[in-house]
């Protein structure tokens, strides 16, 4: 270990421009020593000797564990609920809701789902009875003992199902929240366009599919309270939750993260859930808690991405230039409402992508469904907008005639440009540069070329297409601004530097490229920095870990802070200039002994100039945007309708990137997630329910299915992020599926609208123009 | 983990005769595991009806590789990595050799028996179509002798066999008659690697001057086990290679192909693709005959 | 109930005794009798690999195979990999490379990636593909474990430390 840590450790330049108050402009500063550099993954030992102690390897003295009694059906009256007497239920502890001491609500946007069902349940799966038993083996038998009676109610299972209003699940109109966004005049624009294209695009939902399913423990004490561990995203989420459902204040209830097997959203609001109920029974029962899923129950019962119906109608003028962009944009919620008005929201302002256009109107509405609720996952509804605008413009270039790659140069933004909601776009942008690298990278022209040619023989046809995107880095609007978060660094009397957060680390790098900025801001060696316990009795709330924030909004609070902490130690006892790491130790105990503690904390302070008007949906809808380019090459087999992903490329500029190897592991990572979206990944309700809740038969793809991955970043430092840092994390889902399916219209010159594409639907088409055509033996 | 360990009984008898004995005294009691790559996935999911069971792993008597002059024979207890070890194996047999190497992934091939494979019997089994174009035998073996049967009459519906309760699968022998064959096998499933067979097709076919003269068929997942395609061969068997032979055969695959729609893909799917990797193969026969 | 069975077998060099019942997976004897927790259990369904050790020099998933039949055999997990402080040259790569994010099929991708070094010192892109298809990746989309396979299997004195692991 030590070998690869001296390998990695990097020689330290000398720093001209040290910082002596904390509004120097330290993201534009070129010369780092520690960041944008490949430091070890803070964690990674751990990890990698198994010694890192993710829920389901911990136990507490005399730990008991949970397990839950779901719904049968997806929407009914509960008439009763019986337990089989062969069972001797007083070994158990037993929680219906009539046990919640508190509110029976998960607390996020609106307080509307249950945290245990009541008097009705709305979708299958849904929690109604919790139980907890000493011994795991005994839970099964008597989960299945007890027995729910329901009165079924007519149920709702679509979004056009949800629009036609004939039977109301949710509210008075089954509509969870709609936007409308408007620009110009759209409707003067008709008349007078030389080309209309119209078309409709469908995404289906998607599991996350983390590795480490739900899992929690959770200790009561009348006293002190409750405390959770869990693999979780949000700690706050969860502590915030926790407080409704028992009525009990903020010091009484305490989260604390453990390491955390993957997440993609899917932690972000469902361990608010899961957490409560193994608190429940842990007060139920006088004992410590454990409730881990297993895969079935956690595929069936948990959160996936919102389903969507995105319909386009544009106007374009002869030359192929954006006049009007109409958009009707339609998301399935399910059940509750959860996140869906934020994930709509986002899907809102990613819909027209990143053209200018004069004229727009995008509506949008979430609609309740009987169905699991659908919640936050990677993109957050940027991924099925700009599925359809990106595969939209394919189908624009097409019907005009024109290459797909000029028709969106002609229509990019540019610096100065302004977007959908009129936000001028005052950070370079440099999507003509993207993709040019793109075009290069890929050798795009002359491959379309050769496929073209190729393709006329032969049972495989290979196609190459591409997806033009950004993704909004940040809370959307105003979210920052009431989000409010504090973060900080502090010096511990063991010389141990502490990044103090509740953002969260789940793989996505947030402990390496945190510390990576105090230990450069304050000097002091990477190995120095570590991160205090994600644990709510002892971080601030700086926010929660998702919306591809943490290294720009969190990232920049710790370099502020770390900035505000060297001045303060510079004005107030002395620390010199181009310290060193043991100097600037000793000034930490001069310090401590002044004042007691060595804290430095920062609140958040939004850019000049974001202005976001909620009501109009106008305004600065981003304080910054990650940029990028996909090209995707692909085989359709004509012999088994398959379509594979042969290569990928994938040029993006995301702002500073503070340490390489993370920052292309996220894209490459979100490119996977983004092909099995594309291409294998389907999930299949019957009912409600999700039938094929097993791993065998939810298709993700293999180290076999993975194409390579070309990852190019461009850098434009953006000095209100971390070192220069916009949002990462989202961003690489968003283009492979527009990308693919262009690539399989260049192949098969067939159009296809909606995801997931499988073989099966290839084949409705593609079989029926063979039989026509082809003859048997060639 | 839904299933309880307390519930089952396992036994390890530790060699064949044991076994066979066990069957015997208490036949429909113990229900064999070898792997344990389908009824540990039942175990986990709560599915595992069994009380008791014996335990066939690393019993030499069932697992073994033995060759003759003209076959090769298979212990049951035989694991997909030894039948991709085997270099004979992938010299003569090598629709055997490709077949093994779809099972799961390496952990799945290290555990799973060629035996285990046959006696759960999926609609979808990997290893079967090679083995049915290859007219494979299998012994089966109890306290009462061994008899030897054609492995296509093994198979009596969806998951069921001839096994009688005190029987156990001992071997399976493939004969070494194909060497002159042309060959063929292809998989179609979910994904790459780790994927269950949505279709796949067997064959083995002799040509000569461009007419068949030999042709054996067999698919998995177009029937409720894996089966030969006994229409589709006569269709083809001693005609002359062309499109109207190959029409004729296909229209008759599309007629005996009895497959259903699942979680994993649709009936119309599976009948179109089987049919299409049939053109596939006669496309490869009729060009190796014309190149000749 | 089933009569709990006394099984011997050596686990990462060290010879132990347990006594579950005979039914219970390794993969649970492991984490819950020995405390070996750094295997992990992603679907019980062998279909994701977090749970692969090595039995008797062949690559297992855990959840699949009853304690009973591991009677006698010698059992490698990740937690046999480093030596004190001094990690397997794997362990280095995944480091170096980025091959581990969450974490939590890198223990069963280790000891795939060990078993096929092992058999293969030098593999190709084609045969690492294979080698570590059945364990499910769902943070790196793979590229990063491929190059960590390939970084360690081409320094020359971390093959001679694989090969001496091997023979141990």
């Amino acid at each position: 270990m030590e070998t690869v840590l001296l390998a990695l450790k990097r020689v330290r330049c000398i720093l001209t421009d040290n910082p002596n108050d904390e509004t120097a402009p330290m993201s534009t500063r070129a010369q780092t020593r520690i960041v944008g550099t490949a430091v070890p993954r803070k964690e990674g030992v751990d990890k990698l000797t198994g010694r890192a102690r993710y829920v389901d390897d911990m136990t507490r003295e005399g730990m008991w564990h949970g397990a839950t009694v779901r719904s049968t059906i997806p929407r009914g009256r509960i008439r009763a609920i019986q337990f089989d007497p062969r069972i001797d239920w007083s070994e158990f502890a037993v929680v219906t809701a009539a046990d919640i001491p508190g509110e029976n609500h998960i607390q996020l946007i609106f307080a509307d789902q249950p945290c245990l069902a009541d008097d009705q349940v709305n979708h299958c799966d849904e929690a109604i009875v919790l139980l907890a038993h000493p011994d795991k083996h005994k839970l099964r038998a008597a989960v299945d003992a007890v027995y729910v009676d329901y009165e079924p109610l007519p149920v709702v299972r679509s979004i056009e199902e949800s629009e036609r209003q004939d039977v109301i699940v949710w509210g008075t109109d089954n509509k969870i929240k709609s936007f409308l966004l408007e620009k110009g005049d759209v409707d003067a624009v008709w008349a007078q366009a030389a080309h209309i294209v119209e078309g409709e695009y469908r995404t289906g939902a998607q599991e996350h599919l983390y590795i480490e399913n739900n899992g929690v423990i959770a200790e009561y004490d009348a006293a002190a309270g409750i405390t959770v561990w869990g693999s979780l995203q949000c700690p706050f989420y969860v502590h915030k939750s926790l407080m409704a459902v028992f009525g009990l204040p903020e010091d009484k209830v305490r989260v604390v993260q453990t390491e955390t097997g993957g997440a993609f959203g899917g932690k972000e609001d469902y361990p608010s859930t899961i957490g409560s109920h193994a608190a429940l029974l842990a007060m139920k029962s006088g004992h410590p808690v454990k409730i881990v899923y297993d895969r079935m129950e956690d595929l069936a019962a948990t959160t996936k991405r919102h389903p969507s119906r995105t319909r386009h109608r544009t106007a374009l003028d002869k030359d192929g230039k954006l006049l009007a962009i109409e958009i009707d944009l339609a998301t399935d919620g399910g059940a509750y409402s959860t996140l869906s008005s934020t994930v709509l929201s986002r899907a809102t302002l990613h819909a027209c992508g990143p053209y200018v256009c004069p004229n727009v109107r995008v509506k949008s509405s979430s609609w309740a469904t009987n169905t699991v609720p659908y919640g936050a996952f990677r993109g957050f509804g940027a991924p099925q907008a700009i599925f359809a605008i990106e595969r939209h413009m394919d189908e624009i270039a097409a019907t005009i005639g024109m290459d797909p790659v000029e028709l969106r140069r002609r229509n990019f933004l540019h610096d100065g440009d302004m977007t959908a909601t009129e936000q001028v776009m005052r950070e370079p942008v440099i999507l003509d540069t993207l993709l040019d690298r793109a075009l290069k990278e890929s050798d795009f022209y002359a491959r379309r070329k050769r496929f073209a040619q190729e393709n006329e023989s032969g049972t495989v046809k290979r196609g190459i297409g591409m997806a033009a995107f950004y993704h909004g880095a940040g809370f959307t609007g105003s979210g920052e601004r009431y989000l409010n978060s504090l973060a900080g660094v502090e010096v511990t009397p063991k010389g141990e530097v502490r990044v103090l957060v509740s953002s969260t680390e789940f793989g996505q790098g947030t402990n390496t490229v945190l510390t990576q900025i105090a230990a450069e801001v304050l000097d002091v060696d990477y190995a120095d920095v570590t991160m205090a316990p994600p644990d709510t009795h002892i971080v601030p709330n700086s926010g929660p870990t998702v919306a591809s924030r943490t290294a720009m909004v969190v990232g920049k609070l710790i370099e502020r802070a770390s900035l505000q902490l060297v001045a303060t130690l510079r004005a107030q006892v002395g620390l010199i200039q181009g310290h060193s790491r043991e100097e600037f130790f000793a000034a930490c105990e001069r310090l401590r002994a002044q004042k007691g503690n060595v804290v430095s904390l920062r609140r958040y302070e939004a850019p000049p100039n974001i202005f976001w008007n909620d009501e109009k949906y106008h305004g600065e809808a981003y304080p910054a945007f990650a940029w990028a380019v996909h090209v995707a090459q692909v085989a359709v087999d004509t012999t088994t309708y398959s379509a594979e992903v042969e290569e990928f490329w994938s040029v993006q500029e995301v702002g500073r990137v503070l340490h390489p190897v993370l920052a292309a592991g996220q894209i490459e990572g979100g490119i996977a997630q983004g092909i099995g979206y594309a291409l294998y990944e389907k999930v299949q309700l019957r009912d409600g329910h999700m039938v094929n809740n097993q791993m065998t038969n939810y298709i993700m793809p293999t180290a076999e299915d993975v194409p390579p991955i070309h990852v190019v970043f461009e850098e434009i430092p953006f000095i209100y992020g971390g070192f220069g840092a916009k949002g990462i994390g989202e961003l690489p889902h968003d283009g492979p599926a527009p990308a693919i399916l262009n690539a399989i219209h260049n192949a098969t010159g067939i159009s296809f609208t909606a995801i997931p594409l499988l073989p099966e639907d290839i084949f409705l088409r593609l079989a029926h123009r063979q039989n026509v055509e082809e003859p048997v033996i060639a | 983990m839904r299933g309880n360990p307390e519930a089952h009984e396992l036994v390890a008898p530790g060699s064949l005769d044991a076994v066979l004995d066990l069957l015997a005294k208490e036949p429909n009691v113990w229900t064999p595991i070898a792997g344990g790559t389908e009824l540990m996935v039942a175990h986990a999911a709560g599915r595992l009806a069994a009380p008791k069971l014996v335990s066939l792993w690393d019993i030499d008597e069932l697992r073994f590789i033995q060759t003759s002059t003209n076959e090769v024979s298979i212990g049951a207890g035989s694991t997909f990595l030894d039948l991709r070890a085997n270099a004979m194996i992938a010299a003569e047999f090598p629709l055997l050799a490709r077949a093994a190497s779809w099972i799961g992934s390496i952990a799945n091939q290290s555990r799973a028996t060629l035996g285990g494979n046959l006696v759960n019997g999926s609609p979808a089994a990997d290893s079967s179509p090679a083995l049915l174009v290859y007219e494979a035998e299998v012994e089966i073996i109890s306290v009462r002798g061994r008899r030897r049967i054609p492995y296509c009459a093994f198979h009596t519906g969806y998951k069921k066999n001839v096994l009688a309760p005190d029987e156990l699968l001992l071997a399976v022998h493939v004969p070494g008659r194909f060497g002159q064959h042309r060959q063929y096998l292809r998989k179609v499933g979910t994904r790459r690697a780790m994927a269950i067979s949505k279709v796949v097709l067997a064959g083995t076919a002799l040509v000569s001057g461009g007419t068949v003269d030999e042709i054996r068929l067999a698919a998995a997942s177009l029937a409720p086990y894996p089966t030969r395609l006994p229409a589709t061969e006569s269709a083809l068997q001693g005609k002359t290679l062309d499109d109207a032979a190959a029409c004729t055969a296909r229209t008759a695959l599309l007629n005996e192909a009895k497959p259903i729609d699942d979680l994993r893909s649709t009936a119309a799917y599976r009948s179109q693709v089987a049919a299409n990797l049939l053109d596939e193969f006669l496309s490869q026969l009729h060009g190796e005959a014309r190149t000749k | 109930m089933s009569p709990h069975a006394t099984i011997r077998f050596t686990v990462n060099g060290k010879e132990l005794e347990v006594t579950p019942p005979p039914m219970k997976r390794l993969l649970d004897v492991l984490r819950e009798d020995l405390g070996l927790t750094g295997t992990k259990e992603g679907c019980g369904e062998g279909e994701c690999g977090s749970c692969s050790v090595r039995m008797n020099g062949d690559l297992v998933n855990s959840c699949m195979v009853p304690v009973l039949q591991v009677s006698g055999a010698t059992v490698e997990t990740v937690e046999g990999l480093a030596r004190e402080d001094e990690m397997h040259p794997l362990q280095k790569a995944f480091l170096e490379c980025g091959g581990a994010q969450c974490g939590i099929c890198t223990p069963g991708m280790l000891m795939a990636a060990t078993h096929l070094l092992r058999h293969t010192p030098r593999p190709t892109m084609a045969e690492i593909r294979e080698g570590l298809a059945g364990n499910l990746c769902r943070c790196t989309g793979f590229i990063r474990i491929f190059e960590s396979v390939v970084a360690a299997s081409t320094t020359e004195n971390e093959t001679e430390s694989l090969q001496d692991s091997h023979a141990r």
